[in-house]
């Protein structure tokens, strides 16, 4: 197998959170739990949870943002977190991301050059203010802008417009990989399908490997090739998107799944009123078993691992 | 039975660029118990429509038109009756419950606030309706106390208090705008089928406002398709969804990938609607649709296109329904 962009190796994430007594040591939030992922090149990957899982913050990790409390993350089989400064600096034009709001990630006192050239600061050769105009310009009628566009402000653009230039910004460095955090939740859906469009023109031209971030299934099932469901920091099941949505494994992602509410007016869900998740939480238990309807005696003592089930990760004992 | 009738309803709001109609010409009626959906993209006047007929609108705006509920006209009433209405008779879910509930007030507090406005109770008995209506919602009050404060709360718990105070008075009509919005998938089922028993439960009308498709399909019997301020597709929502005739509608299913569809062994480009949705200025003349509109014509851009009515319960707004049988 080829190496992949990038690869996660057991990352946790611990976040401390306040004290509530002045000399008692600070809690602490393990919001990723021992992440194990691989990027191949060219690909997409999604990342599905609920909000609150840890998606985010996995993003932010790829991203070199934040430093994982354990665990390392190597990007084109360098590690992130074990290289000078400098050069990590250089190494983020190969990789760069998409933020959720289009409203809030874009400086409302730049210009469109200003915003979108920006990335270019971090390239070793430096390059003339004419260079990076044409760069700009050039980005910009790629990502279905005008060239002219590039004296103006955020705030002359609509959602969908402002959404294109965050893309134009992220893809001016020629990254491999781009990490879209939530990127299209909030356009509306006839924007939103132009901007999808747009993704998948630039991934197939640029050969670009998404990691795309969403809570919303359709999406998810319609961008990507490998899907992974988290719940409270942990990869419960991964699979091939087609896999995935047609025959769902883990009980937790048939609860996302089934919740999705469906088109087709005739389609009334029926709900399962009967059935009712039988066990408490305790300490050392699966971390689903509160919500789980299948869930057994086995499942209170012992958390399941993410292991090989039919050709896929299920982390679950009772997937029959 | 008609509950509330809304004729020729318009409303303008003062803009930068002078006053501006944000929507025109809705008319609908909502039967006792009817479940209505209201569905379109942002700025469509899904969201007014809901604040005209709580009479909650910005006070320069103009309304024009007559909302009439049991007789009488809404927009007549001065603001005593209209206080003795909002709340009482229509209660109204808010799109976040973040900003809607009182972050300073306990949510004990917040719930009986219309009840002591509205229903002459004393304070045993307004305990009693607070502690049914925290059960009712899902937040039984041994486990949640009264004097919790919003920040203690998840978001669907606080949009279950949201509920709460919304059918505290056991309203005629209830009104939800984009109750889901916010909330996770698992969450959104949860608060979906609470809205849907409650107002199975008490004979409701219900009036949900949504741009999620799906949300609507659980939901609705009826539903409206809202296209910059007007109404462009009216019926049933089997029919609506099934036998789709404007080319706005059209274009909107056909942009929402498909969950549970993967049946495609490669992917197809998604059908987007062309284009983008008109600034309030820069409305067109004729059909605001037919800059965008692939079946657009010479009239559609110099008039309005008038209701057809296709069946009982289907009306389009336009000249070249997708399906020219009628």
């Amino acid at each position: 197998m080829k190496q992949p962009l990038v690869k996660i190796e057991g990352v946790y994430k611990d976040y401390q959170l306040p004290k509530k007594y002045l000399f008692e040591k600070a809690p602490v939030f393990r919001a990723l739990h021992g992440i194990n992922l691989e990027l191949q090149k060219g690909t997409s990957f999604g990342i599905v949870g609920e909000s609150g899982c840890g998606k985010s913050t996995l993003a932010r990790i790829v991203m070199a943002l934040d430093e994982p409390t354990f665990g390392k993350v190597f990007f084109d089989g360098q590690d992130l977190f074990n290289m000078p400064k400098k050069e990590l600096r250089h190494l983020r034009r190969n990789f760069q991301m998409v933020f959720q709001d289009p409203y809030g990630s874009l400086n409302p006192r730049k210009n469109i050059l200003g915003i979108v050239a920006e990335p270019l600061d971090t390239l070793k050769e430096k390059l003339s203010f004419a260079q990076k105009k044409e760069r700009v310009a050039k980005i910009l009628v790629e990502v279905g802008l005008n060239a002219t566009d590039t004296d103006k402000f955020p705030h002359e653009f609509s959602g969908g417009q402002r959404q294109r230039i965050a893309i134009a910004r992220a893809l001016i460095t020629r990254p491999s990989l781009i990490v879209a955090d939530e990127s299209v939740s909030a356009l509306d859906v006839s924007v939103q399908a132009q901007v999808l469009n747009l993704m998948m023109d630039l991934q197939e031209k640029y050969k670009l490997t998404y990691m795309f971030i969403s809570h919303d299934l359709s999406v998810v099932e319609y961008v990507t090739d490998q899907v992974a469901v988290i719940y409270m920091g942990q990869i419960v099941e991964q699979a091939t998107t087609r896999a995935l949505f047609q025959k769902p494994l883990h009980p937790y992602t048939q609860t996302l799944l089934m919740a999705v509410p469906d088109v087709n007016p005739l389609n009334k869900k029926q709900k399962n009123k009967n059935k009712v998740p039988l066990f408490e939480k305790i300490h050392g238990s699966c971390p689903f078993i509160d919500r789980c309807i299948k869930a057994t005696k086995t499942c209170v003592h012992n958390a399941p691992e993410l292991l090989e089930n039919h050709g896929r990760l299920v982390a679950c004992f009772n997937t029959d | 039975m008609t509950l509330l009738k809304v004729q020729d309803l318009c409303v303008s709001l003062k803009t930068a660029y002078g006053r501006q109609d944000v929507i025109s010409n809705i008319n609908f009626c909502l039967n006792a118990g009817e479940k209505l959906g209201i569905v379109g993209e942002s700025g469509c006047g899904k969201s007014i429509t809901a604040l005209a007929l709580m009479s909650l609108l910005p006070p320069d705006s103009k309304t024009r038109g007559r909302i009439i509920l049991e007789g009488r006209d809404i927009l007549n009433l001065n603001s005593k009756e209209i206080c003795s209405i909002r709340g009482n008779r229509i209660g109204m879910i808010f799109q976040e419950p973040m900003t809607a509930l009182n972050p300073v007030k306990q949510i004990g507090a917040q719930i009986s606030e219309s009840i002591d406005l509205h229903l002459k109770l004393n304070r045993k008995q307004t305990l009693e309706r607070v502690t049914e209506l925290m059960d009712k919602v899902g937040l039984p009050v041994d486990r949640f106390g009264l004097n919790l404060y919003p920040h203690q709360l998840s978001g669907g718990q606080r949009q279950r208090v949201m509920i709460a105070m919304a059918i505290a008075c056991n309203p005629d009509i209830l009104i939800a705008d984009e109750p889901t919005t916010a909330l996770d998938v698992t969450v959104q089922e949860q608060i979906l089928n609470l809205i849907r028993d409650l107002a199975d439960s008490s004979g409701m009308a219900l009036i949900m406002i949504s741009h999620d498709l799906g949300v609507i399909a659980q939901t609705a019997q009826n539903v409206m398709v809202m296209y910059t301020g007007n109404i462009v597709e009216m019926g049933s929502t089997v029919d609506v969804y099934q036998n789709m005739l404007h080319p706005y509608t059209f274009g909107l299913f056909s942009a929402i990938p498909h969950a549970g569809s993967s049946s495609h062994l490669e992917r197809k480009r998604l059908t987007s609607i062309p284009g983008q949705v008109p600034q309030l200025h820069q409305r067109p003349i004729g059909c605001n649709f037919a800059d965008r509109c692939m079946r657009a014509s010479k009239i559609c851009k110099t008039k309005e296109p008038m209701a057809t009515r296709v069946s009982d319960h289907h009306q389009v707004w336009c000249y070249h329904p997708l399906k020219e049988k009628i």
